[in-house]
């Protein structure tokens, strides 16, 4: 994101505005969900274990911030404070951020890594399907673009949950303890609120909990044949959508919106 | 419309076909088809309706920044570019002359995008072929890596010639 750019394609709008449109809150929950998981993906560049999935890797980071930034400008848009995409970037507090918690945790190793990316890629494919078919014409023009990107994101996760699942005994050991450790972030995508109950019943989005099953099908056939064991834990990491996330999410905030704070109003 | 409005329409096309990719600059603007439309508002003002490549793809901006700047360059007076989401970009919008262009600069150009009706998310067993060598021609090549040096290329390698070569992937 830059300072200086008009956002693009929300400014202007022809003055069309659709009669059903979703709230700026439920646009930050995407956006958020793609700008803290981007951000943690970047902390990967120039350390990834080889060269082609640095580039990897950087890639689809970046796919993840440009998808939070239109995302971000609709927000804008939409809520009418005057505040930009940037301005909800980097001048909002942790208290103040809708992502769930899945996203915020630290990277951890590589295994970590991609078993997160993993379980997320498959949520944002079936979410974003279902939110291509939106009443809201501008968030279902923004899901469809965005699906053809974690189109490709689930398939390069799934394929390596696939290599180190199925690898060696180090990588399958490494995997599995990351799968199991996030396990209990794995529920909160798919908790339904009060904000969801009005969306679905207006037609403008899909009811979190109807994304389970699909999610959890996809997931298991590719833990299977990685020969990782889905984990019978039932406590349920929640709040993230609410503004309640855990610590890493503050300290990761502090050092992205250090730069914009130091010099507010810059543009570059 | 009248014809002279239609003749200042196909002279601002023109003017856009001059436009080039900031990344990939062997083909323009209209080459990678994101440029959606063009149009001349009652006052005279330009409206360039163009949608994004990929969502992260830097040389958006750069992108809006050099159309102002070329139709500018050309007496236009007063020009926006006005950015759309909806239908989605697609290389299969990109035209003959552009695929011509891509593989005469070392680019493979895109194959047609893969239909991906009820598929599953994660194929087990993805079969993954490269297409043909831009510089050999040859079809015995193999794909490296999903990814490349820009949001729209993956890299493959030609076992004929010995090159590793990019290729604009799909979608």
């Amino acid at each position: 994101m830059t300072g200086a750019q008009t956002p693009a394609g929300h400014a202007e709008r022809d003055g069309a505005t659709s009669a059903a449109e979703v709230p700026a809150e439920y646009l930050l929950r995407l956006a958020d969900d793609r700008l803290v998981l981007g951000n943690r993906l970047s902390e990967w560049c120039g350390h990834a274990p080889i060269l082609e999935e640095d580039i990897a890797v950087a890639n689809i980071a970046l796919d993840l911030v440009g998808q939070a930034t239109a995302f971000l400008e609709l927000a804008a848009v939409r809520e009418g404070r005057g505040r930009t995409a940037d301005d909800l970037a980097f001048f909002r507090d942790a208290r103040e951020y809708r992502n769930i918690q899945l996203v915020e945790l630290p990277r951890g190793d590589f295994a970590f890594t991609i078993m997160r990316q993993f379980l997320f890629d498959i949520y944002d494919v079936i979410l974003l399907e279902a939110l291509q078919q939106s009443a809201d014409v501008e968030l279902a023009a923004l899901a469809a673009k965005s699906l053809k990107e974690a189109r490709y994101h689930v398939r390069h996760s799934g394929e390596w949950v696939l290599k180190l699942g199925d690898g060696t005994e180090e990588s399958r050991r490494r995997t599995q303890a990351a799968l199991d450790e996030l396990w209990r972030f794995t529920s909160e995508p798919f908790l339904t609120d009060e904000l969801d109950r009005e969306l679905v019943a207006a037609g403008l989005a899909p009811d979190p909990a109807s994304l389970r099953s699909r999610w959890e099908s996809e997931l298991s056939r590719i833990l299977e044949a990685a020969t990782l064991t889905m984990p019978d834990d039932s406590s349920v990491a929640r709040g993230g959508r609410q503004g309640l996330h855990t610590e890493h999410l503050g300290l990761m905030l502090a050092e992205m919106q250090s730069v914009a704070r130091a010099h507010p109003g810059a543009s570059w | 419309m009248t014809i002279a409005a239609n003749d200042q329409i196909d002279e601002l096309w023109r003017v856009l076909e001059t436009v080039l990719d900031p990344e990939v600059p062997a083909l323009s603007v209209v080459d990678l088809g994101i440029v959606r439309d063009v149009s001349v508002e009652q006052d005279g003002g330009v409206i360039v309706t163009v949608t994004p490549t990929y969502s992260g793809c830097p040389a958006v901006q750069v992108i809006e920044r050099d159309i102002l700047a070329a139709l500018a360059a050309h007496g236009v007076r007063e020009a926006r570019v006005r950015t759309v989401y909806a239908p989605a970009w697609t290389t299969d919008w990109m035209s003959e002359s552009g695929r011509a262009k891509l593989k005469a600069y070392g680019i493979a150009p895109p194959g047609p995008v893969a239909d991906h009706g009820e598929s599953e998310l994660v194929p087990l067993l993805r079969r993954r072929v490269a297409p043909n060598c831009p510089f050999c021609d040859s079809t015995n090549t193999e794909p490296r890596s999903d990814f490349g040096s820009t949001a729209c290329k993956s890299l493959a390698y030609c076992n004929s010639c010995h090159q590793p070569f990019e290729l604009f992937k799909p979608i």
